[in-house]
């Protein structure tokens, strides 16, 4: 009988789990996870500080997930270190857990640049439910947050902490706002919004020292900017990024980059030992190269991929690319792949842009394929463009019909919905 | 399983679909009511999709390997393992629109509320789905298919 284990129960353990068990009803399965109450979903982590969802919702699996599945779960239990020749894990107390196949799906770790005053009470990164539950325990009597970084995560904690009444001052070391996933059309749209919603943007800055309260040194009072401005606050919440958690690879000979590195089974160079998720370097098929996508949706398909393969069933991963929907501050954002390049000879970008209506959409192509898709307010069609692109259709022929309004499934030829949807319009 | 077939050479685009699948998933179940009265007003979960003289309607395919369970970030989405039927649960949806992200055939919408999505469900309590029976030319179908 076949001894999976798991080393980390985020989305990428919960999919390679789904998978096994969709192959291998019996092997035995062990999860271990250094969270008590690991299947919860981490994008939404904002939505509990915000108060539109509760723990419960914040569930993305039903309790009994572990049990339903027959798992062993060592859950609030860390792993410690790796044996690859004798094929063991160990963890907390010295305890040994033997494996056939190994996934490492222990995910990202918050970047924490080196701040003076970050050990300050009030400072918080943003990645876990227990940063959630900490920072949402100090919102009764805190009035003044910072947030350094204005990416996802920034803009996720940013608005979350706006609805619960604090005024916040965003903290950008770029010029713009989300500038890894959006171009500055795109950016400047959202920027305004969340200039409405109250917030101080602060770009093309960073915190360079956090200072005590004056009655209280050990306890956040305000935060230096590189500026120079002093902004008070009670809070500072760190969401500058993550980076893979590879030290329980620390001793082993497993091949890795910034993060593990995996082939297209998910499998590492040491056999019987795969790798998944934030601390995987998985294949993007927009870039042709395996490179970090720390991003939920990729993490479980990555681990579910892993999973299938662990359990006999040889399934390759298609690859991924930078993905990203965005809710907040009431602007649907959809981004996908090169949003916002920088060589015109190479790249053509078709857009359309209403800002009477809000509306923008830019389509980037390379050689007439779809490398890269913004939509913001009108994102209903963004899974027929994600398509095309996934496929790498030649849309020489459909260029501008891509960003017109009208744009839809029926404007494909019958011919290529044909060969893009097997089984329909036969 | 049964599934909703598209004909779309059949198709004559009255978008008949489109209001009875709304009908249908209005509280009072009744066009009028469902049209100018209710509110949030109940929206069509299929699509006529219109590129003339082509057009089609176009619901949720409940996916064997349903990108939008996939993804799901709040696990909303599911498939039932017995029905085959992919289930939204709108009471655990957060309208992060993941989902719309990845649904090859755009099937999947914002509900007028903007908060959550809505998607076809089959009309599971109805015999055949209410854009099959409304269609006046046969361009849908409700058939067997092979899962």
């Amino acid at each position: 009988m076949p001894k999976y284990v798991i080393v980390g129960a985020s989305s990428a353990g919960i999919g390679a789990v789904e998978a096994i068990r969709e192959v291998d009803p019996t092997g035995t399965i062990t999860v271990i996870s250094d969270e008590e109450c690991p299947q919860y979903s981490r994008p939404m982590i904002s939505d509990l500080v915000s108060g539109k969802a509760d723990f419960g919702k914040l569930m993305c699996r039903e309790h009994e997930f572990w049990k339903k599945n027959r798992i062993k779960a060592l859950t609030g239990i860390t792993a410690i270190s790796l044996n690859l020749a004798d094929k063991y894990v160990t963890i907390d107390k010295g305890d040994q857990v033997v494996f056939e196949k190994l996934l490492i799906a222990t995910g990202g770790k918050p970047f924490v640049p080196k701040i003076e005053g970050s050990e300050k009470d009030g400072v918080f990164t943003f990645t876990t439910l227990s940063d959630a539950e900490g920072l949402a325990s100090k919102l009764e009597r805190a009035e003044r947050a910072v947030v350094i970084g204005a990416g996802l995560i920034g803009v996720s904690v940013t608005e979350a902490l706006i609805r619960r009444g604090l005024k916040v001052t965003m903290v950008e070391l770029q010029d713009n706002i989300l500038s890894l996933i959006l171009d500055q059309t795109a950016s400047e749209m959202v920027e305004d919004l969340i200039r409405k919603a109250g917030v101080i943007i602060a770009t093309g800055q960073t915190v360079k020292r956090i200072l005590g309260k004056p009655e209280n040194d050990e306890v956040v009072g305000s935060a230096i900017l590189t500026s120079g401005e002093q902004v008070k606050c009670d809070l500072v919440v760190i969401a500058i990024g993550v980076i893979p958690r590879i030290e329980l690879l620390t001793g082993t000979n497993v091949k890795t980059n910034r993060g593990i590195l995996v082939d297209k089974f998910m499998r590492t160079n040491v056999s019987d030992v795969y790798a998944s998720g934030d601390v995987a370097e998985a294949y993007d098929f927009i870039y042709g190269e395996n490179r970090l996508l720390p991003l939920w949706p990729l993490a479980q398909l990555e681990g579910k991929v892993a999973g299938y393969n662990m359990a006999g069933k040889k399934t390759d991963y298609p690859g991924g690319t930078a993905m990203s929907s965005l809710k907040y501050f009431d602007i649907p954002i959809i981004s996908i792949g090169i949003t916002n390049p920088r060589d015109f000879d190479e790249y053509e970008s078709l857009v359309k842009h209403e800002p009477e209506h809000d509306i923008y959409r830019k389509i980037v192509l390379k050689n007439n394929t779809i490398v890269g898709i913004t939509l913001v307010n009108d994102i209903e069609r963004a899974g027929i463009l994600f398509h095309l692109m996934k496929n790498g259709v030649n849309v020489k022929r459909l260029k501008q019909k891509l960003i017109s309004d009208e744009f839809c499934l029926a404007t494909l030829p019958r011919s290529l919905r044909r060969r893009l949807y097997p089984g329909e319009y036969k | 399983m049964k599934r909703i077939i598209v004909k779309e050479e059949h198709c004559i685009g009255c978008g008949l679909c489109e209001v009875y699948c709304t009908v249908q998933h209005s509280k009072s179940k009744d066009i009028i009511k469902a049209y100018n009265r209710e509110n949030p007003r109940p929206i069509s979960r299929v699509k006529l999709e219109v590129h003339k003289p082509v057009s089609f309607a176009i619901q949720c395919r409940h996916c064997e390997d349903a990108p939008c369970v996939a993804a799901c970030l709040s696990g909303a989405m599911k498939k039932d393992d017995e029905t085959g039927l992919v289930t939204h649960n709108s009471e655990q949806c957060i309208g992060c629109w993941t989902c719309i992200m990845v649904c090859p055939f755009s099937a999947i919408k914002m509900d007028s509320s903007g908060k959550v999505v809505s998607k076809c469900d089959l009309c599971t309590e109805l015999e055949i789905p209410a854009c099959v029976a409304n269609c006046p030319n046969g361009a849908l179908l409700y058939k067997e298919v092979k899962s």
